[in-house]
């Protein structure tokens, strides 16, 4: 299969960059897939999981962002992004358990609908793993 | 003149101080790779997101409906200086630079009659500014921290806009230090809000993108984040840049230090060899004396 490149790339550091045959991208407006020569796109992130299909298959936590194709390629933009097997998963429950609290304690206001955005997030990337 | 033993004590002082230097030199070198090493992996990131913006902005053709971030509020009257300085001194003209830079651009400001507000990021560019601008200061916001990450570049980035949405200002423009080498850093000013968008160019200028949601979604999306981009950015060169200013300064005063010791050792030597020879004729003449 054709093959067309793929960059992930967070503020932080480049997490992937390689030739790819087919990526799964989690859009605010649904996951969509992309293949080589597909029509130029911006598109926003939600949380999920982005996976590269083919022959070593890989999967990554995304959160916040965007997508970008052109005809040389893809390039995501993250906020975060990381391996799936690099994400502590312990570590995430325990966070989502944090917020849960702190939502239901704290006040009315931007700090509550922060947090519960992020509760949010949180929960779809969980679930996103198969937890 | 001072004692043999006064300068003793003396050379052995000036030895101590740069052994001190010579190990702020080292830590500020394998610190500076790092800095470096990191500003070197935010670059793709803040490339490919400066080109998309650039993309969109010039897509969106209604220049009334996009949003006030990218239009801007109209007016010039108030400016917003967010000056990015290290947190600790001792790295030769690095922070002075900036403030140096940050003052002709206020005093030029002020001369116009327009209205000047600070945002000090970092303890070093606050303690110089508040001298003369105290009442001009908003806030200062330290960064106390080992590494660098996107999430204090992030609460840099809520606070202006903060004070945008609150309408407490029209322009900000960004100071900071961009890395060349070790020994060259050059003060730089970068206006933010609104963002300077170079006009088409390039050979991206032609794709007709479809976007996802619509534009002006994508754009209020995105140009918020574009601020946390570029304050990280220039956080990180600043980072860099202050090692490498710290790394110069530091190898300066190093061989200074070795000057000092040298002339230092001779006085002492001369010192002691003339003693040596007073006491010598002291003894000869007594002899013959008797």
């Amino acid at each position: 299969m054709a093959t067309f490149h793929f960059e992930l790339t967070s503020p932080e550091k480049l997490v992937f960059s390689g030739e790819v045959e087919h990526v799964v991208v989690p859009g605010s407006e649904g996951e969509f897939g992309v293949l080589k020569d597909h029509a130029p796109l911006v598109a926003l992130l939600r949380p999920g999981v982005l996976t590269v299909l083919g022959q070593n298959e890989k999967r990554f936590v995304v959160r916040g962002g965007f997508a970008e194709v052109n005809p040389k390629g893809l390039t995501v933009l993250a906020d975060f992004a990381a391996a799936v097997e690099d994400i502590d998963r312990e570590g995430l429950a325990g966070q989502i358990k944090n917020l849960e609290e702190d939502v239901a304690d704290a006040q009315d206001g931007p700090a509550k609908d922060q947090a519960a955005t992020r509760l949010e997030q949180l929960k779809a990337v969980q679930s996103a793993l198969g937890h | 003149m001072a004692s043999l033993k006064d300068m003793r004590v003396r050379i052995a002082a000036t030895k101590a101080t740069q052994k001190i230097t010579k190990a702020m030199q080292m830590v500020a070198a394998s610190k500076l790779r790092r800095a470096q090493a990191a500003a070197e992996a935010a670059r793709p990131y803040a490339e490919s997101m400066e080109k998309v913006l650039r993309n969109i902005a010039a897509s969106v053709s209604d220049p009334g409906s996009a949003p006030r971030l990218l239009g801007g509020t109209g007016s010039d009257q108030v400016h917003l200086l967010v000056v990015c300085t290290a947190e600790r001194g001792l790295c030769g003209a690095f922070n002075s630079t900036i403030v140096r830079l940050a003052r002709e651009k206020i005093n030029a400001l002020v001369g116009q009659g327009k209205t000047v507000k600070i945002l000090c990021v970092g303890r070093k560019g606050y303690d110089q500014l508040r001298r003369n601008y105290a009442q001009n200061i908003v806030e200062t916001i330290e960064l106390r921290v080992k590494a660098l990450g996107f999430e204090h570049a992030e609460r840099v980035g809520a606070k202006i806009l903060e004070l945008y949405e609150k309408g407490e200002f029209d322009v900000a423009t960004l100071f900071f230090s961009r890395f060349r080498s070790v020994v060259v850093q050059v003060p730089t000013a970068l206006q933010m809000i609104p963002p300077v968008i170079e006009a088409g160019g390039g050979e991206g200028g032609t794709i007709n993108y479809e976007y996802e949601p619509d534009e002006l979604d994508i754009l209020a999306e995105l140009l918020p984040r574009n601020i946390s981009v570029q304050v990280f950015r220039a956080l990180l060169e600043n980072a860099a840049s202050e090692q490498g200013a710290r790394m110069s300064a530091m190898d300066n005063a190093t061989r200074n230090a070795g000057e000092m010791i040298r002339k230092q050792t001779i006085t002492y030597n001369r010192t002691r060899q003339a003693m040596i020879t007073k006491e010598l004729i002291e003894i000869i003449s007594g002899a013959e004396a008797l």
